[in-house]
Order: structure tokens, then C-alpha cells, then sequence
């Protein structure tokens, strides 16, 4: 209900923006053209939807599941920590939208490329914001892992990842946030479908109520994800 | 200390921290009963405790420890972890090891702490009083002779220490138990012997004579108290 309200507010706030200052449609586009964009382009606005979403998906879990497994393969290796550690560091550093056109060259104009884009934005977050969780185990906590003299595995299984549940969830949301602009950057830089290659050709055609329809779908999907990793999230955090 | 029963666990030695000398000469020997080891801050009462659990200390320990494979732990902070049920907390110390998991026990030693129907509770829907009975019901699944309490009792509300600690001395009847505490007041309700860890030595001091727990009422608690407050500020 309450998105619902924001959803209106937003929609009032941009016919509000236009009517006051005369923006030309081809610059900003009324509310009410976008939608019209939207209904009378809705088969090929899905397709190249489905597209996008696949790759945001497929992304978004090997992602994760990469992420997930060298947070864990540090947090059980000291001699890995050191190793990678500074390199996960600077890789948060790198603007990774610098990395499209390398990617698009090396893997293709196809899926691939956006899908090991997604991976990417996706990949060097989650692994530390996770592998941060794992590492904060209280000291206490770890007594008890001492005390029973158990293997590193136990005492990740046990102590460990318990603890650390909540900073994976959070990590998932972040990574549902980026996922999209991963994919649609991987689209931008060369593609022949998805939101991303939809919005180029808009835009390259001044179909600016075109873009901003596939734009706003754009928005949705992330909003959609954003809303599944934070019910798994509190789920995970509880 | 003339003891006729065999030591559950026994420390010699000294311990540094970094280049300063904690305590040396120490000597402590845990027989069954209740040991209490009173002492200011920073004399080294925890750092003797977790040395004789094998936890990791801050200090360089020089001398023989022996204590048995298995020990009962309690620490000041329950410990419980957040995302376990009650019960699997319970069983964490067989979870961690390993093997066989023996919930029948869990669950009895659960009622004998007073938690029957709390098995499949998060920690964080109990109490502080009822998360450190949970506490003392991981520490009995153990079954060992030797029972290590660090400040188990100093946060919890008056009512509630004084109830956990008779439920304690109930359940660990029969075992070695080594209360590390700050406060002369719990040590001579609580202990069969009394020792107190200050300036780099252990020294042993009255307990009363009866066997615990105590209450004030017991004859001679308030000199005993005194005495032992006196030797605390001169020590600090």
C-alpha cells in the first residue's frame, strides 16, 4: 500500500515537473505517453524483459553461489585470507562498468557476456560483506568450538555461519540491487536483446517514451528482486 | 592442601603478560567441590580458568597444567547461539565434536534446569536468567568432572544469581568446580574453599565451615565477609 502511495506520488511529482517547466516530450516524456509506449510496444517490451531477467537470474546465482564459496573458502583458510584478501579489497575499487567493453569482446555479443557482467557486480560484494560475518564471530562463541576441540568445519557450520546469516542477507540485498544494472550495462555495451539494447535503440530513434518505458520496467524488476532478497533476508536474519 | 580425594584438575606455574609477570608460583589443585577464586581486576583469575579449559589466553604460561578431556563451561555471557534452537544449543558441544547426538539428555537435563517446552525457542524469546539456565544445561551435557564458571552469575539480577547458583550447586554436585568471581559475597556463599589471586599470588582464605550454599544468617558469614573485603582493598 504504502509503494502503491509512493508509486502515485512519483508519477503526480513528474506530470507536476513537466507541466512547470515545458520540457519537449522528446527530452522528458509526460507519464501518460510512457504508459501508451509501454501498452502498444507490451510483446516486445516482455521479450526482451524475459531476457534481461534471465540474465539477471542466472547471474544473481552463480553470484552468489561463487561469493558464498570464497567468503567460506577464506574464512576456513588463514593463508587464502591473507592471499585474497587484499585483492577483494582492490576489487571494489575497480569500476567494474569498466570491464563491459573487455567482457563483450572476450565472451560475445550474446548472453555470456551480461550474465559474467551480473556475476561480477555481484560477486565481489557478497564475498565481503560475507566473509566479514564469518570473520565476527564473538571470541566467546569460538571458546565453545575450542573447548569441544572441534574441526574448522564444525566450528563454521556451528558457530561461525549462525552468526553470520545476517550479513549474507544483507549482502543478498545489496547483490539483488546491483544484479540488474550488471545486466543492462552488459546490454548497453552490445547486445541484440534486453531492456538495455532496448533503451539504446530508443534513444538512438528519439523514441524517449520507448526508453523510459523499458527504463521503468527496469526499475520494477529491481525493486521486485530488492523485495524476494529482503523477505529471504529476514527470513535468513531471524 | 591436605586433600585425601584426588584432584580433578590441577595448575602450577607462572604466566607473563607480554613482559610483565601476572602471577608465579601458583599452585591450585581442584578436588571435588566448590573452588571460589576471588581477586581484584587484572590479577589473572580468567587467565587461570581458561588456562585450565586449554582456551587461549592473552599470556605466556610457563608450568604444568592437567585437567581432564571433557569440562563444563559457563561463562558471564551465556553464549547461546542466536540462530540455534534452544535444544541445539544444548547439544552444541556434540555438535561440534561430532557423532552421536544425544537428545534424550538434552531434554532431562533441560527439565532439571527448569526449562521443559523451551526446547524449540531462539534464545532471544528467553529471558537473561532462563538463557543462562539453558547456559547451565549445556555445561551438564558434558558429564565431566571438571566444571569451569567464569563470572557465571555476575549479570543477572539478584534473585535470579541467587537461584542459579543453588540450581548449580545442586546439579554440579559431585564434581570439581572452579568459580572465578569478583565478589566476596558470592565466593563465601558458594565455596568449599576460597582462594584469592592477587599481586602475582594465590593465597588460600577462610571459607565457612558448613557446607554451602550459605546465607548471611549462617554464623559467622559477616566475619568472614569483612575479612575477606579488607584483604581486597589491600590488594588494590
Amino acid at each position: 500500500m504504502r509503494g502503491f502511495l509512493t508509486a502515485i506520488s512519483f508519477i503526480l511529482l513528474w506530470q507536476a515537473v513537466i507541466l512547470v517547466t515545458h520540457v519537449p516530450p522528446y527530452i522528458f516524456p509526460p507519464p501518460l505517453a510512457v504508459a501508451r509506449a509501454m501498452l502498444s510496444n507490451a510483446g516486445m517490451l516482455f521479450d526482451n524483459a524475459l531476457v534481461t531477467s534471465g540474465e539477471v537470474l542466472i547471474g544473481l546465482l552463480i553470484g552468489t553461489i561463487l561469493g558464498v564459496g570464497l567468503a567460506v573458502a577464506m574464512a576456513l583458510s588463514a593463508r587464502l585470507r591473507l592471499a585474497l584478501r587484499p585483492a577483494l579489497v582492490i576489487s571494489q575499487a575497480v569500476p567494474v562498468f569498466a570491464l563491459a567493453p573487455v567482457l563483450t569482446l572476450w565472451l560475445g555479443y550474446g548472453l555470456t557476456s551480461k550474465i559474467a557482467m551480473t556475476v561480477l557486480i555481484v560477486f565481489f560484494p557478497l564475498a565481503s560483506v560475507f566473509l566479514d560475518g564469518l570473520l565476527a564471530t564473538p571470541a566467546g562463541s569460538l571458546d565453545l568450538g575450542q573447548l569441544a576441540a572441534a574441526s574448522r568445519w564444525r566450528v563454521l557450520w556451528w558457530l561461525r555461519l549462525p552468526h553470520a546469516l545476517p550479513s549474507l542477507a544483507s549482502g543478498l540485498a545489496i547483490a539483488a540491487i546491483y544484479a540488474p544494472i550488471g545486466a543492462v550495462i552488459g546490454e548497453w555495451v552490445g547486445a541484440s536483446k534486453g531492456l538495455g539494447f532496448v533503451m539504446l535503440m530508443a534513444n538512438a530513434r528519439s523514441k524517449t517514451d520507448l526508453m523510459f518505458a523499458a527504463l521503468l520496467i527496469v526499475v520494477a524488476l529491481t525493486v521486485m528482486l530488492h523485495f524476494f532478497a529482503s523477505v529471504v533476508a529476514r527470513r535468513m536474519a531471524g | 592442601m591436605a586433600q585425601t580425594t584426588a584432584s580433578a584438575a590441577t595448575i602450577e606455574g607462572a604466566a607473563w603478560h607480554g613482559d610483565t609477570l601476572l602471577f608465579s608460583g601458583l599452585s591450585l589443585a581442584l578436588p571435588i567441590g566448590w573452588t571460589c577464586l576471588i581477586g581484584p581486576s587484572g590479577a589473572g583469575k580468567s587467565t587461570v580458568l581458561r588456562l585450565l579449559a586449554g582456551l587461549s589466553t592473552a599470556t605466556r604460561f610457563e608450568g604444568t597444567i592437567s585437567s581432564p578431556s571433557r569440562i563444563g563451561y559457563m561463562a558471564q555471557e551465556d553464549l547461546l547461539q542466536p540462530r540455534l534452537s534452544v535444544l541445539s544449543n544444548v547439544l552444541i558441544g556434540q555438535h561440534l565434536r561430532g557423532g552421536p547426538v544425544d537428545t534424550d539428555l538434552a531434554m532431562a537435563l533441560l527439565e532439571a534446569v527448569g526449562l521443559t517446552g523451551f526446547e524449540r525457542r531462539r534464545p532471544k524469546a528467553l529471558s537473561s536468567g532462563q538463557r543462562q539456565r539453558v547456559a547451565l544445561a549445556r555445561a551438564l551435557m558434558e558429564d565431566a568432572p571438571l566444571a569451569l564458571l567464569d563470572e557465571s552469575f555476575s549479570a543477572l539480577d539478584a534473585a535470579n544469581r541467587i537461584k542459579m547458583q543453588d540450581l548449580a550447586r545442586d546439579r554440579l554436585a559431585g564434581r570439581a568446580v572452579l568459580l572465578v568471581t569478583h565478589d566476596p559475597f558470592e565466593a563465601l556463599r558458594l565455596g568449599d574453599r576460597i582462594f584469592m589471586l592477587a599481586n602475582g599470588r594465590l593465597e588460600q582464605v577462610d571459607a565457612l565451615p558448613a557446607t554451602p550454599p550459605h546465607s548471611p544468617q549462617t554464623e559467622g558469614f559477616g566475619a568472614h565477609y569483612d575479612r575477606i573485603l579488607l584483604q581486597l582493598l589491600a590488594a588494590t
